[in-house]
C-alpha cells in the first residue's frame, strides 16, 4: 500500500525523524490503516456531496482583528515557556 | 469522620456540605486518602496537586459565609443569583438554618462548591503542568485557564489532580500514554479504556467524585463504559474548546464523567456556554425537558450493531438493556442507517488530517521539549522524532498522506462528503425516534498489551465515532456486566443541540436498567 520511500517522504514533510526499524514498522501499520480507510472510496457520494443540512454545524470563524490587549502584557509568560531564550527573544538556529 | 465514598454522588455531597455534616476539607482528605491507597497500582493520576487542601479550605470559607446567621434584611448572594431573603415577619427568624432552608439553599450555593474533581491532562489550568501525556510537552505549564476550568473555578470546585490519557488523546486504552497505562479498577490486568482512561478510572475507583475528559471519537464514552461510569460527549460546540489541547478540531469536545446521569448533568451545566474565544461554541437552548418513558421511541440500527467484531456478551447485554427499556414502557424500533458503515473510515481520515495540522505547532521552539539537531530543520526533526510517541507519529503520517496533493481528493474530500451523508442519515432517523441506542464499545475492556496492532484498537471506536462525525450528543451509561464481571456500556445518541433530551432519556434508561428487581 505504501512504499518505504513514501514513508520517508511523509516523515520529511511532517518533520519527524524515524529510525530504520520504525520506517519498516510504520510502512506495515500505515499501509494497513490506509487500506482500511480506502473503503471510503466505495461511499456513493456524488460530485457535490450531500445537500447541506440545517442547522449546519458551527465552523471556525476568525474573529475580527480588533480590541488588542496592551502590548507586552503576556510577553513574559509566553517567553518563559520557550526552551531557549535570549533577552526578549526566542532563540533559534540561523535560518538563512 | 468517615464518609462513604462508594455511594457518594455530587448531589449527596452537596447536601452534606451545605448542612455542615462534613467540610470540603474532610471530603478532599477522604479522596486524597483513597488516591494514596490506589493510584500506585491504577496510575489514574499523573499528578495530584499539592494545594488540594488549600482549595478545599477556600471552599469551606465560602460555605461558612453561607452558614453564618443572616442579619435582618440581608441577602445571600453566594453562587447563583437567587434571592434568599427571609420575610421579616418570619417568627423563627434564621434559626432552622440547616434543615428547612437546605433545599432552597441548594439552588443558591453552586452544586459544585467544594466538590473534588479530576481533570484530564489535556485541559489547561493556569500555572499548572499540563502535557497531554506526551514527552513533547515536558515541563510545560499552562499560561491560561480553559473556559471549562474557569467556569469550575467560579463554581468553587476542588481540583484533585491531572489524569492520565493516551498521548494527545490518541487511543482507546491509555496504552499510548508516555507515562504508563492506566489500569481498570474492576480488573487491574485490563485497560481502563481511553483516551480519558485516567478520568474514568479515578471516578470508578472513588479517587474523584467526577471528572473532565475529552471526546474526539469516543474518548469519554469508551472509558466510561469500560469502568462502569457515566460519560457524556455533548453536542459539538456546547462546551468551549478554549484551553483544550487540540486533536481533531471539528470533532473535539470536553465532556463530563460521573457516577450518575444526574451528576453528569450537574457538571455539564457548569461548563457549557458560549465563549468568545471559541467561535464554534454555542449556547444550548435547554428547556425543561420532560421526557416520559412511554413517549420514548428508541431507534436501534440493527445491521450496524450486529457487526462481525461484536462480542457475544456485549450483544446479549445490549438486548437485555433494550428489553428492560421496553418493560419500562419505551418503544424500541429498528432503523436503517446505511451510511454508518463508512463512519469509521471517514473518522480515521478526518481526525488524522486535523491532528497532523494541529500538531505542527510542537516544534521545540515555543514551549516543551527541545532536542538539538545540526541546523534548525534538524532541531525540528529531532524534537518531534523523540517527543512524539509511535501512535502520534503514525497518525501524523496518515494525516499528511490523506492531505497530500495526490491523495486529497481520494481521501479527505471524499471523507468530508461521506460525513455529510452520515449526518443526513442520522437526521432522517431522528424524525421518527427520540434517541438512537447502540452498545458503547463492541467488547469489554481488553487486557493490557493484548492488542498489538493499531488497526484493531481503532475498530473499538466503531460505535462512538459516529456522534463526533455528526456533531451530535451521545452518552454512555452502565449496562450489565460480562461473565468475568467487567462493566458493559449502553450508548444513547440524540439530535444536534438536544443534549437536554439526551440526558433525560439517559436518566430514564438508568432507572430502567438499574431498578432493584
Amino acid at each position: 500500500m505504501v512504499t518505504l520511500e513514501e514513508i520517508e517522504k511523509l516523515a520529511a514533510l511532517a518533520r519527524i525523524e524515524l529510525s530504520d526499524g520504525e520506517k519498516q514498522a510504520f510502512q506495515k501499520d500505515v499501509g494497513a490503516i490506509l487500506e482500511y480507510v480506502s473503503s471510503i472510496k466505495e461511499a456513493s457520494v456524488g460530485a457535490r456531496g450531500a445537500p447541506a443540512l440545517s442547522p449546519a454545524l458551527p465552523v471556525n470563524v476568525m474573529r475580527e482583528d480588533t480590541n488588542p490587549h496592551e502590548s507586552g502584557r503576556y510577553t513574559e509568560t509566553l517567553l518563559r515557556a520557550a526552551p531557549q531564550r535570549e533577552w526578549n527573544y526566542i532563540r533559534v538556529k540561523k535560518v538563512l | 469522620m468517615s464518609i462513604n465514598l462508594k455511594t457518594l454522588t455530587i448531589q449527596k455531597a452537596h447536601e452534606a456540605l451545605v448542612k455542615g455534616e462534613y467540610s470540603a476539607l474532610q471530603l478532599a482528605e477522604a479522596y486524597l486518602a483513597e488516591i494514596a491507597k490506589k493510584n500506585k497500582e491504577l496510575n489514574a493520576y499523573l499528578e495530584v496537586f499539592d494545594d488540594v487542601r488549600e482549595q478545599a479550605k477556600a471552599a469551606d470559607a465560602k460555605l461558612r459565609a453561607f452558614h453564618s446567621p443572616l442579619s435582618k434584611g440581608e441577602k445571600r448572594t453566594l453562587g447563583a443569583s437567587q434571592d434568599l431573603e427571609r420575610p421579616s415577619s418570619d417568627a423563627k427568624g434564621v434559626q432552622p438554618r440547616y434543615e428547612a432552608a437546605a433545599s432552597a439553599r441548594s439552588g443558591v450555593v453552586s452544586p459544585l462548591l467544594g466538590i473534588p474533581l479530576a481533570v484530564k491532562d489535556n485541559i489547561l489550568i493556569k500555572g499548572r503542568r499540563v502535557g497531554a501525556a506526551s514527552k513533547i510537552l515536558e515541563g510545560y505549564r499552562a499560561s491560561y485557564d480553559a473556559f471549562a476550568i474557569a467556569k469550575l473555578k467560579e463554581a468553587g470546585a476542588v481540583f484533585l489532580g491531572r489524569t492520565n490519557c493516551d498521548e494527545f488523546a490518541m487511543g482507546g486504552s491509555t496504552e499510548n500514554s508516555a507515562y504508563g497505562v492506566t489500569k481498570n479498577p474492576h480488573d487491574a490486568r485490563r485497560v481502563a479504556g481511553g483516551s480519558s482512561g485516567g478520568s474514568a478510572a479515578a471516578v470508578a475507583a472513588d479517587m474523584a467524585l467526577a471528572a473532565l475528559g475529552s471526546d474526539t471519537g469516543g474518548s469519554v464514552r469508551e472509558p466510561a463504559s469500560f469502568c462502569g461510569v457515566v460519560g457524556l460527549k455533548p453536542s459539538y460546540g456546547a462546551v468551549s474548546r478554549s484551553g483544550l489541547i487540540a486533536l481533531g478540531s471539528s470533532l473535539d469536545c470536553i465532556g463530563p464523567i460521573a457516577k450518575t446521569v444526574a451528576d453528569t448533568e450537574i457538571l455539564f451545566d457548569a461548563i457549557r456556554g458560549r465563549d468568545p474565544r471559541d467561535s464554534t461554541s454555542i449556547k444550548l437552548k435547554v428547556k425543561g425537558e420532560k421526557l416520559k418513558v412511554k413517549d420514548m421511541r428508541i431507534g436501534v440500527p440493527k445491521k450496524y450493531v450486529e457487526t462481525e467484531g461484536i462480542d457475544k456478551e456485549v450483544l446479549q447485554d445490549f438486548k437485555t438493556s433494550l428489553e428492560r427499556m421496553r418493560q419500562a414502557g419505551a418503544t424500541v424500533v429498528e432503523i436503517e442507517l446505511p451510511q454508518l458503515r463508512y463512519a469509521l473510515a471517514c473518522y480515521y481520515i478526518i481526525m488524522p488530517a486535523e491532528a497532523s495540522t494541529n500538531l505542527a505547532r510542537y516544534d521545540g521552539v515555543k514551549y516543551g521539549l527541545h532536542r538539538e539537531g545540526a541546523d534548525l530543520l534538524g532541531d525540528y526533526l529531532a524534537t518531534r522524532g523523540e517527543g512524539f510517541g509511535p501512535e502520534v507519529r503514525r497518525r501524523i503520517l496518515i494525516g499528511t498522506y490523506v492531505l497530500s496533493s495526490g491523495y486529497y481528493d481520494a481521501y479527505y474530500r471524499k471523507a468530508e462528503r461521506a460525513r455529510a451523508l452520515i449526518r443526513r442519515d442520522l437526521a432522517d432517523a431522528f424524525r421518527t425516534v427520540e434517541v438512537i441506542a447502540t452498545p458503547t464499545a463492541p467488547t469489554p475492556a481488553w487486557q493490557v498489551g493484548e492488542k498489538k496492532d493499531p488497526l484493531s484498537v481503532y475498530l473499538a471506536d466503531i460505535f462512538t465515532v459516529t456522534a463526533n462525525i455528526a456533531g451530535i450528543p451521545a452518552v454512555s451509561i452502565p449496562g450489565g456486566r460480562s461473565a468475568g464481571g467487567l462493566p458493559l456500556g449502553l450508548q444513547l445518541m440524540a439530535p444536534y443541540g438536544e443534549d437536554a433530551r439526551l440526558l433525560a432519556a439517559a436518566a430514564l434508561a438508568e432507572e430502567a436498567l438499574h431498578k432493584v428487581q
